[in-house]
């Protein structure tokens, strides 16, 4: 018998060794590296020197970090908020006795598997081209140039696309927790009274709660790390109006000689991300043993 | 009598709703089609002659997008990547999934565990200029590169949805190979591991879909390797479409196409597999 378990121990071992230093090859030390290069002021090339907390003292003055933070921040707010209550609605929707329920959920599935670069571009032209167009035959001044060249609406044009996508992910998974939802809460609920948005919010919400808090998850950290749909429709602009986190990284570490500095704010990033992902799972797990 | 009724009235209301919903997901891709079958000299700037059908249905744009993209050879390496991504991703991290969810008494697997799916919490951005200096220099600047590291990122959320796979899954059938003779690694790929299909199958769902649209990966990895994956090829041929946007089109409709044709075949399985990623 102790010969099976020094045999167990050892395959377990020998499957363990090599995928963990797999692990830490390609995740583990490139994260110790871009924590070291954060202290240094390299170019992406050439010699570099030390230069202590220089990086994160001037991260902190940078306007245009600062403005990276403000735009992805409120994005993912928005964005999460917006898709969040359209979800909800279609999924109630697509749980209710229709007919062709599968052909709807399967249709309104679809934005998610396209992916994000393409659905990008296409809402380009959309908001560059149709949405004008469509502006000028109704009269509508306001709509009469793209919202993507108004440093101030731009954007909206960014929470569009995203809300497109992640409305259908977040609603396929609002509908499963509607699954789990026992047909005879709704009839016990009905002999009280409670119909309508009074059997939502006292009975059908209460019930959904750990599926809204995945959805949420979801959202904050998707929103967090936009970075095709900057690409595909405004490359960070007008007026650097639009750019995010990831997008700013990317284009002033890899090619605009910055590696030192944004490896300071990659790292600051980071650390908002844990922040932000640790209070969400203390809230939801505490929401959920409340009930 | 009368609740039946109401019932009937208000899923006919909530139907049409439905339907007009579904207007905000056919009208890009209706635009798209349109705009990628039509000539430039169609295209004026009303609504009507941007959204109207096209005089001809040509495949002319097609042909044209395929040659400036490299459809097919961009098609070649999305496809092996994607492939190759997903049948790795289902041998290794379910390996690793079993070995850490078997041994969660031993405090040894469970910092292992912990510390790879920790790894969650790692923006790309941090990792995305590190990554592009180490595979460089490993020699990895390529599409295997690419692949290394799509097994390296899916391992934490693969191996969290495996190891808790696996607490279904009871000991004593391990257990009755063990005292039949069999090794614990033959007992894992005869037993546990066709036992564990279901979970194959959402591994594989969730890693598909991620690897086949991702942008950011090959585009700081495989930059200089001239070659492109689906995505890539639309990001650096973008400029070269200049204004015409039939041809950009045409090319959007292309990359769209394999990824449509998977999700018609596979519908059931798709939605499956992504609700259960998120929800385990």
């Amino acid at each position: 018998m102790s010969n099976h378990e020094n045999e167990r121990k050892r395959t377990f071992m020998l499957i363990t060794i090599p995928i963990l230093a797999l692990f830490i090859c390609f995740n583990t030390i490139p994260l110790i590296r871009g924590a070291m290069y954060s202290f240094t002021n390299f170019r992406g090339f050439g010699s570099y020197d030390w230069v202590g907390l220089r990086n994160y003292v001037d991260l902190f003055s940078d306007a245009r970090v600062g403005r990276s933070y403000w735009f992805t921040i409120k994005l993912a707010i928005v964005t999460t908020v917006v898709v969040n209550v359209i979800s909800l609605i279609l999924a109630l929707g697509l749980n209710s006795k229709i007919r062709a329920k599968g052909f709807f959920r399967g249709a309104y599935f679809l934005p998610n598997i396209l992916g994000s670069l393409v659905v990008g571009y296409i809402f380009n032209y959309f908001f560059t081209y149709i949405v004008p167009a469509l502006a000028d035959m109704t009269g509508i001044r306001a709509l009469g140039s793209s919202i993507l060249s108004n440093p101030d609406r731009a954007w909206i044009g960014v929470m569009v696309v995203c809300a497109w996508q992640a409305i259908a992910m977040n609603t396929i998974i609002y509908i499963s927790g509607l699954q789990t939802v026992p047909e005879d809460v709704y009839e016990a609920g009905g002999l009280d009274g409670a119909t309508g948005w009074k059997q939502f919010k006292h009975l059908t919400f209460p019930l959904i709660i750990p599926f809204f808090s995945i959805n949420m998850v979801l959202c904050v950290k998707n929103f967090l790390m936009v970075f095709d749909q900057i690409i595909a429709l405004t490359k960070g602009g007008p007026a650097q109006s639009t750019e995010s986190i990831s997008f700013l990284i990317y284009n002033n570490g890899m090619s605009g000689g910055q590696f030192g500095f944004q490896s300071a704010n990659a790292v600051v990033f980071f650390i908002v991300i844990v922040v932000i992902s640790v209070a969400q799972m203390k809230f939801s797990s505490s929401k959920e043993e409340q009930l | 009598m009368k609740k039946t009724s109401t019932v009937g009235k208000s899923n006919r209301t909530v139907l049409v709703l439905l339907i007009l919903g579904l207007s905000t997901i056919i009208f890009p891709l209706y635009m798209t089609v349109v705009i990628a079958f039509k000539q430039p000299s169609e295209m004026t700037n009303s609504i009507s002659g941007i959204l109207s059908l096209p005089s001809v249905w040509s495949l002319d744009n097609f042909r044209e997008a395929m040659r400036v993209t490299d459809f097919w050879n961009s098609l070649k390496n999305s496809l092996l990547i994607s492939v190759l991504t997903v049948g790795i991703s289902i041998l290794i991290h379910s390996l690793m999934g079993y070995t850490l969810g078997r041994n969660k008494s031993s405090k040894f697997y469970n910092f292992v565990y912990l510390f790879i799916v920790s790894g969650m919490f790692v923006p790309f951005a941090i990792l995305m200029m590190p990554l592009a200096k180490q595979t460089a220099e490993m020699g990895l600047a390529n599409w295997f590169g690419v692949i290394l590291l799509y097994v390296v990122f899916y391992m934490p959320m693969n191996i969290m949805l495996y190891s808790g796979y696996l607490t279904n899954i009871p000991l004593a059938l391990e257990e009755a190979a063990r005292v039949d003779g069999a090794s614990t690694w033959l007992t894992y790929w005869k037993i546990i591991f066709p036992i564990m299909k279901p979970m194959h199958a959402t591994v594989a769902v969730i890693t598909a879909l991620a690897v086949w649209n991702d942008v950011m990966t090959p585009l700081i990895i495989m930059a200089g390797s001239s070659q492109n994956t689906l995505p890539l090829a639309q990001l650096n041929f973008q400029s070269q479409f200049g204004t015409n946007y039939n041809l950009a089109f045409a090319s959007y409709l292309l990359s769209l196409i394999p990824i449509l044709i998977f999700y018609l075949i596979c519908q059931k399985q798709i939605l499956n597999g992504v609700v259960n990623g998120a929800v385990k």
